[in-house]
C-alpha cells in the first residue's frame, strides 16, 4: 500500500512536467495548426533562464586573496558578486538563493518575446505548408536553439539548486499513519506540482472565462468565420503562441533544481510529450494534461521492482506500449476530436 | 530502354553514372591541396552515400507514394543488421546469405508492425511506428543484451562457429566480410597527378546493390501498384467508397519499404560487421525523414541526393577543427585571420550540427521541394533566361510532400 | 585494409577496373607496396584523435581535445614539454616521433558506436592515420578498438571503465591506460570498511547497459567479500532523466548505504534526485545513511553541484596530486587553457606520450613492433606512480585514487578530494579473472 502511494505521488509530479509541455503543445496545434518540434527547445530556453539569471545575480568582481593559492599556486581571486556589494552579504546571499523562483518573473517576458518573434519571423509563413514541412523547419530551429544553448553554456549540466528552504523532504507517511520515512517527498516536487495545477488552472480560466479566450476557441472551431466577422484572429493566434511559449518556458525553469539543466533536455523531452499529445488526442487541452498525468504514473509504477520481476525491461517500454495500446482501442486517443490530423 | 519511360530513362542513367563514377566525382580536389579536406572520395563515406540512400530510396516508396509518415523505419535497418552479422557469426563470411536474411528479417518485422500501425492513418501512424522502434531501441540497450549485445554492439569473435566458414583467419585474425573470396574491404588508390581516387570492392558492390534498388522503385512507381498508391494517398476515403480495401496495399508497400531498409542494414553489416542499438534510435528514424524531404520526397531522385547531403555533413564538416582553419586562412594578416577564424569557429567541427540545422531550415523555407525543386529551379532559369525567372519560380512550386 | 598506390602508369589499368566494375581489383592484392597500414613516408605522422564532440559528453571530449592538442605540441617540442620531463622513459626529445613532425585530424564520436567507426575509418582510409586514440564511453572504446584490429592501426584508449575492454572484447591492436570497474571495486571496498564498517546493507541502483553491470557486480562482489549485504539491485533505464520513481522506494527497503552505478548525465540526475529526497539527512538501521558513487567524474560532478558533498568514489587521477608528473602536466596545461585538466584529458594525453615514446623505442610505426613495445612496458613519471602496461590484456596497472566530494571547495574546480591511493597490488587481478574471462587477444595485425 505504501508504495503504491509512493508511486502516485512520483507519478504526480513527472506527469505534471509532461502535461505541461503537453498543453503548450497543444495550444499551438489546437489554434495555429502548426506541429511545433522546437517545443521541447522551448522548455529548455525555460530552464536556461533560470541558469541565466542564476549567473546575472552572481556576476562577480575579482578580489585577490593573498592568503590563499589556487591550482597554479598563484594567489587565488575570490569572486565577490555585486549583488552581496549593494545589499550586503546576508541578503545578498538570499537573493542568489532565491534565483530560481525570482527567474520565474524575468522568464515570462523572455519566453514570451521568443515565442512572438518564432511566430512572426517563422511560423507564420507555415501555416499552409503540410504537416511534414511544419516538423522539418521547428525541427531545425530546435537543432539551431539547443546549440546555440550548447555553445554559451556548455554540454555539461549545470546545477540549480532550489531555495534551501525547500531542500529535504516532506514525510507523508506520518501524516496518514505510517511509520516514519515510509513515504517521504522532497518539497520541491510538492511545489513543482502545486505549480504546474495553478498554471493548468490558469490557462483554462483564461480560455474559457475571458473574451480574447472565447475568441480564440471559436478560431480553433472555425477561422474563417471568425475572421469574416471583422475580428484580427491573427493577432490573438500570436499571442497564443507567445503563452504557449511562456507556459513551456514557466514548465523548464521550475524543473531546473530538479535535474540539473542540459542543453539537450528539449529533446528527452520532445518525444514523450508528442506521445502524450496523441494518446491524449491531439488538439484537446484537457487530454493532453490527463494522458500527461495518466503515462507519468503508469511510467512510476512500471519502475516497482515486484512489477519488474515479472516483466524485465518494462519500465524501458511502457510509455510506448500504453501508447500504442491506447491508440489501437480508442483511435483518436484519450479524448481526441474527429478528423484532426488523420490525413 | 529497360521498359522505363524516356524521362526515367535519363535518370536512370544518370544515377547509373553518378553511382560508378563517385570515387572521380567525390574527389575533385588534389590530395595535397587545402581544399583535400571537401573530398569525399574515400571507401567508407562513399559506402555509406549508397547505403543510405538505399535506405532513403525505400522510406520514399512509403512515404512519397502513399503519404504514411513512418516515424520508426530504422527499427527495420537496425533489425537488418543484427541479423546480418548473426549470418557471420553463425555461416560465414560471404554477404549474399547476410543480405537476404537481413531482408527476410526486416520484412518479417515489417509485417508485424505494420499489420498493427497501418489500423491508423496521419500522425496516429507516426506515433505508433515511432512507439515501436523505441521499444526496440530500448529493449536491445538493455534487456535483450544476449542477442544484441547491447550498448558495445553485436561484433563478430575469433570464437564464433561459422559452420560455413574458418572460425579464425591462418594467422589468427578474424576473418573478412567477402563476396566468394573477393574481400569487401580491399580497395585500390589511384594517383594521378596529384588526384588520388579510391575504387573500393565494397563501395561497387553497394552501388551496383543500390543501382537495382533504384530501379525496382522506379518500376514501382510507375507501375499500377504505384499508382494504386497514390490514389491511398490523394483520397483513400474515395478508394474505400469504390470498394478498394486500401490496407492490402499499404501493408505491401510498408513491407517493401522495410525490406529496403533491411537491406541497407545488410550492406551496412557487410561493410562493417558490427551493428549497434543506436541505429534503431528515434533520431535515426528522423534522420531519413530529413534525407528524404531535403532531396525531395516523392521525386525519384531526391532521396539519394539528401542522404548524401546529410552523411556528408556529418562526416567532413564535423572534422573540420581549428587547426584546419588555421591551415586555411594563413594567407591573411594575423588580426584579421583571428577575426574569421571566430566567426567560423561555431559553425564547423563540434559546431556541425548547428550549421545542419540551419541548412534545414533554409532549403525547408526556400525550397520546400527540396534540392531537386532546386536543380528544377535552376534548370528553368538557366533555359528561359533571366525575364521569366520569377513567373517560373513560383510556378514550380511542388505538390505538397504530404 | 589493403591499400596500393599506383604511378601513373597504372592509369591504364585503371580505366580498365573503373570498367569492369567489382571483379578486377583483386589483380591488385598483390601490389601492396608498404609493410603496414598507412606507413607514413613524408615528413610527418599523423594520429587520429576521436571524441565525443557533439552530445552529452561533449564537455569531455573538448577536454580530451585540449590534452591531445597539448602532448602533440610537447612532441614537436613546443610548450614546456609537460610530463615529457618527469616521464621514466627518455627517449622523446620534442623532435616529433622518429623525427617525423606529428600532426593530427580530428573527429565527432557522437558517443555512438557506428558514428564512432566512421569516423575513425574516415581517419584512416582519408587522412591516413597511423594510431586512433579518444573516447569517453566504454561501447564507443570497444566499437573502434575491433575496427583498429580489422584495419591495422593501433588503439590507444581515452576515457573507458568498462572491465569488457580488456576483458572479453581485448584486442591485440587496443591498449587501455584507464582503469576499470574491478578496479575502482577493489579500491573503494577497504575505504568504505574503514568509514562505514563491516555492517552495511547495500541498494545498487544500476544503469541498465554493460557497463553498469559490470560496475555493479563488480562492486557487489567487493563488499559482500568484507561483509556487506546487498539488498537489492534495481535496473534503470539509461534515457532515464528523473529519477524519483526509483530512489523513492530505498529508505523503505532496510538499506543504509545506495550505490549509483551511473555515469555521466545518469549519474548527476540520480544523484541529485537522492539527495534531494533527503536520504543523507537521515538514519536507518541505528546509522546515518550513505551514498556511494563508484566512478567519480569531476567534469561532471559539477552537475550536481552541492550534492557530491561528502560522498565517496574513484577516480583514474586527479590534478590536485603532488608527485613531479601530475604537477608538471597540471602547470602546463592550467598554463594553456586557464583550468586544470581532468582525468580525461590525463589519460589522453598519457597515452599519446605513451604511444609515442613505443615507437621511439620499437624504431618503427609498424603495429604490430609497437604493441610490442608496449607490452609489459614498466614505466613511472606520468601522475600514476609506477604502472605496468600488462603483456596477457593490454590494461595499465597502476595505484587507484579514492575520492571523496569536498566539503569546501576553493574554488569550481575543487570539488574533490584524494582520500586514499590504493596502491597496484591491491587493485591487480589475474588475466583468467572470471569477470574478464571469455576474450582473446589474438594476433596483432599490421594490416596491408
Amino acid at each position: 500500500m505504501d508504495a503504491i502511494i509512493l508511486q502516485i505521488l512520483n507519478g504526480l509530479d513527472k506527469g505534471s512536467a509532461y502535461a505541461l509541455i503537453a498543453l503548450g503543445l497543444t495550444l499551438i496545434f489546437g489554434t495555429l495548426g502548426v506541429v511545433n518540434f522546437a517545443h521541447g527547445a522551448l522548455f529548455m530556453i525555460g530552464a536556461f533562464c533560470a541558469v541565466t539569471l542564476n549567473r546575472i545575480l552572481t556576476l562577480s568582481h575579482q578580489v585577490v586573496d593573498e592568503s590563499r593559492k589556487d591550482f597554479l599556486g598563484n594567489p587565488l581571486k575570490v569572486d565577490v558578486p555585486y549583488v552581496n556589494d549593494w545589499f550586503g552579504e546576508a541578503a545578498g546571499a538570499t537573493i542568489i538563493d532565491w534565483s530560481v523562483p525570482l527567474a520565474i518573473l524575468f522568464s515570462i517576458p523572455v519566453m514570451i518575446a521568443i515565442g512572438v518573434i518564432m511566430e512572426r519571423g517563422l511560423i507564420k509563413h507555415f501555416y499552409r505548408r503540410p504537416h511534414a514541412d511544419q516538423i522539418l523547419v521547428t525541427f531545425g530551429l530546435a537543432i539551431v536553439l539547443q546549440e546555440i544553448i550548447k555553445y554559451f553554456y556548455g554540454a555539461n549540466p549545470i546545477p540549480t539548486p532550489a531555495p534551501d528552504v525547500f531542500r529535504g523532504s516532506f514525510d507523508f507517511g506520518v501524516l496518514l499513519g505510517f511509520d516514519p520515512n515510509v513515504i517521504i517527498y522532497p518539497y520541491w516536487r510538492l511545489v513543482y506540482f502545486a505549480f504546474a495545477a495553478l498554471i493548468v488552472g490558469a490557462v483554462f480560466a483564461f480560455l474559457q472565462f475571458t473574451t480574447f479566450g472565447m475568441v480564440v476557441r471559436a478560431g480553433m472551431a472555425d477561422r474563417e468565420t471568425v475572421g469574416l466577422l471583422g475580428i484580427n484572429i491573427d493577432r490573438r493566434f500570436t499571442i497564443m503562441f507567445g503563452l504557449a511559449a511562456a507556459v513551456a518556458g514557466l514548465a523548464g525553469v521550475m524543473y531546473a533544481p530538479i535535474n540539473s539543466p542540459n542543453y539537450h533536455m528539449g529533446m528527452d523531452f520532445l518525444v514523450l510529450s508528442f506521445v502524450v499529445v496523441v494518446v491524449g488526442g491531439m488538439g484537446s487541452l484537457p487530454g493532453a494534461v490527463l494522458a500527461g498525468f495518466v503515462l507519468g504514473v503508469l511510467e512510476s509504477f512500471a519502475s516497482m521492482n515486484e512489477i519488474k520481476s515479472i516483466l524485465p525491461g518494462i519500465d524501458q517500454i511502457i510509455i510506448y506500449l500504453v501508447a500504442i495500446i491506447i491508440l489501437l482501442t480508442r483511435p483518436r486517443g484519450l479524448m481526441g476530436r474527429k478528423g484532426v490530423m488523420e490525413d | 530502354m529497360f521498359g522505363l519511360g524516356k524521362k526515367d530513362t535519363t535518370v536512370f542513367v544518370v544515377v547509373i553514372i553518378l553511382a560508378l563514377c563517385a570515387p572521380f566525382i567525390l574527389n575533385p580536389f588534389p590530395g595535397n591541396s587545402s581544399l583535400a579536406q571537401f573530398n569525399a572520395g574515400y571507401p567508407d563515406l562513399m559506402q555509406r552515400f549508397v547505403i543510405f540512400g538505399i535506405f532513403a530510396i525505400g522510406f520514399n516508396l512509403l512515404f512519397g507514394l502513399t503519404g504514411y509518415l513512418s516515424f520508426g523505419h530504422a527499427a527495420f535497418l537496425g533489425a537488418g543488421s543484427y541479423a546480418a552479422v548473426w549470418m557471420f557469426k553463425l555461416l560465414s563470411m560471404n554477404v549474399i546469405p547476410a543480405i537476404l536474411l537481413s531482408m527476410i528479417v526486416a520484412g518479417l518485422f515489417a509485417v508485424v508492425i505494420g499489420y498493427v500501425s497501418l489500423r491508423r492513418s496521419g500522425i496516429y501512424f507516426s506515433i505508433l511506428t515511432l512507439a515501436f522502434a523505441q521499444m526496440s531501441y530500448n529493449l536491445a540497450y538493455s534487456v535483450l543484451t544476449p542477442i544484441t549485445n547491447g550498448e558495445t554492439g553485436l561484433q563478430i569473435t575469433l570464437d564464433d562457429p561459422r559452420i560455413l566458414g574458418a572460425s579464425a583467419t591462418a594467422d589468427g585474425g578474424i576473418p573478412v566480410t567477402n563476396l566468394f573470396g573477393l574481400e569487401m574491404r580491399h580497395f585500390t588508390t589511384v594517383d594521378i597527378a596529384g588526384w588520388s581516387f579510391n575504387f573500393s570492392v565494397g563501395y561497387y558492390l553497394c552501388a551496383v546493390i543500390m543501382i537495382l534498388a533504384f530501379y525496382v522503385a522506379v518500376r514501382i512507381f510507375r507501375s499500377p501498384f504505384g499508382m494504386m498508391l497514390r490514389a491511398i494517398k490523394s483520397n483513400q476515403q474515395r478508394l474505400y467508397y469504390t470498394g478498394l480495401n486500401a490496407r492490402p496495399y499499404t501493408l505491401a508497400v510498408f513491407v517493401i519499404s522495410g525490406m529496403y531498409a533491411g537491406l541497407a542494414g545488410g550492406l551496412l553489416a557487410s561493410m562493417d560487421p558490427l551493428a549497434g542499438p543506436e541505429r534503431m534510435q528515434w533520431t535515426a528514424s528522423g534522420e531519413v525523414v530529413l534525407m528524404t524531404i531535403l532531396g525531395g520526397a516523392g521525386t525519384l531522385i531526391g532521396p539519394v541526393l539528401g542522404a548524401g547531403f546529410i552523411k556528408y555533413f556529418e562526416n567532413i564538416f564535423s572534422k573540420i577543427n581549428d587547426g584546419v582553419l588555421h591551415g586555411w586562412f594563413s594567407f591573411l594578416p594575423d588580426g584579421l585571420e583571428n577575426v574569421v577564424i571566430t566567426l567560423l569557429h561555431p559553425f564547423v567541427g563540434k559546431g556541425w550540427h548547428l550549421t545542419l540545422g540551419l541548412m534545414f531550415m533554409l532549403v525547408v523555407i526556400f525550397l520546400p521541394g527540396g534540392l531537386v525543386e532546386g536543380g528544377q529551379r535552376i534548370a528553368k532559369a538557366l533555359r528561359r533566361g533571366r525575364t521569366e525567372d520569377n513567373g517560373a519560380a513560383r510556378k514550380a512550386s511542388h505538390e505538397p510532400a504530404e | 585494409m589493403s591499400k596500393s598506390t599506383l604511378t601513373r602508369r597504372g592509369v591504364l589499368r585503371t580505366g580498365a577496373v573503373a570498367g569492369a566494375g567489382v571483379a578486377l581489383p583483386t589483380i591488385f592484392t598483390s601490389s601492396a607496396a608498404s609493410a603496414f597500414t598507412n606507413e607514413p613516408t613524408g615528413g610527418s605522422v599523423t594520429l587520429g584523435f576521436n571524441v565525443p564532440q557533439t552530445g552529452p559528453y561533449a564537455d569531455e571530449g573538448a577536454d580530451e581535445l585540449r590534452a591531445f592538442e597539448l602532448a602533440v605540441e610537447h612532441l614537436n617540442g613546443g610548450g614546456d614539454g609537460g610530463m615529457m620531463n618527469t616521464f621514466s622513459s627518455k627517449t622523446l626529445d620534442g623532435t616529433g616521433i622518429l623525427g617525423k613532425k606529428v600532426e593530427y585530424v580530428t573527429g565527432d564520436t557522437q558517443t555512438k558506436s557506428d558514428a564512432a567507426r566512421a569516423s575513425a575509418k574516415s581517419m584512416i582510409e582519408k587522412d591516413g592515420a597511423v594510431m586512433i586514440s579518444g573516447g569517453s564511453s566504454s561501447g564507443v572504446a570497444v566499437a573502434v578498438q575491433g575496427l583498429c584490429q580489422e584495419a591495422g592501426v593501433i588503439f590507444m584508449a581515452g576515457l573507458t571503465h568498462s572491465n569488457d575492454t580488456t576483458g572479453k572484447d581485448k584486442k591485440a591492436n587496443g591498449f587501455r591506460h584507464f582503469f576499470n570497474a574491478y578496479m575502482s571495486a577493489a579500491a573503494l571496498a577497504p575505504v568504505l570498511e574503514k568509514m562505514y564498517g563491516k555492517d552495511r546493507k547495500a541498494y545498487h541502483l544500476t544503469a541498465d547497459y554493460t557497463w553498469g553491470w559490470t560496475q555493479q557486480e563488480s562492486i557487489q562482489a567487493a563488499t559482500e567479500a568484507m561483509g556487506w549485504e546487498t539488498v537489492n539491485n534495481v535496473l534503470t533505464p539509461l534515457a532515464q532523466t528523473d529519477f524519483s520513481s526509483y530512489i523513492a522506494p530505498v529508505l523503505n527497503s532496510g538499506a543504509d548505504v545506495l550505490v549509483l552505478n551511473h555515469y555521466g548525465g545518469n549519474m548527476v540526475n540520480s544523484l541529485t534526485n537522492a539527495v534531494q529526497f533527503g536520504l543523507r539527512d537521515k538514519q536507518v538501521n541505528g546509522k546515518n545513511f550513505e551514498i556511494v558513487v563508484p566512478l567519480y567524474s569531476r567534469l561532471m560532478a559539477r552537475g550536481a553541484g552541492e550534492n557530491v558533498k561528502g560522498i565517496f568514489g574513484s577516480t583514474n587521477w586527479h590534478w590536485s596530486l603532488q608527485d613531479e608528473g601530475s604537477k608538471a602536466f597540471v602547470q602546463s596545461f592550467g598554463t594553456k587553457y586557464g583550468f586544470p585538466p581532468s582525468q580525461a584529458a590525463h589519460t589522453c594525453y598519457v597515452q599519446t606520450l605513451l604511444y609515442a615514446d613505443a615507437v621511439q623505442r620499437a624504431g618503427s610505426f609498424n603495429p604490430c613492433e609497437v604493441g610490442a613495445a608496449l607490452e609489459g612496458f614498466e614505466f613511472d613519471g606520468l601522475g600514476n606512480g609506477p604502472t605496468l602496461y600488462r603483456a596477457d590484456d593490454h590494461q595499465c596497472f597502476k595505484d587507484v585514487l579514492v575520492v571523496r566530494g569536498k566539503e569546501n571547495p576553493e574554488s569550481e574546480f575543487d570539488l574533490l578530494e584524494v582520500v586514499e591511493v590504493t596502491p597496484r597490488a591491491q587493485v591487480e587481478y589475474a588475466p583468467d579473472h572470471p569477470m574478464f574471462s571469455g576474450g582473446n587477444l589474438g594476433s596483432c595485425n599490421p594490416g596491408a
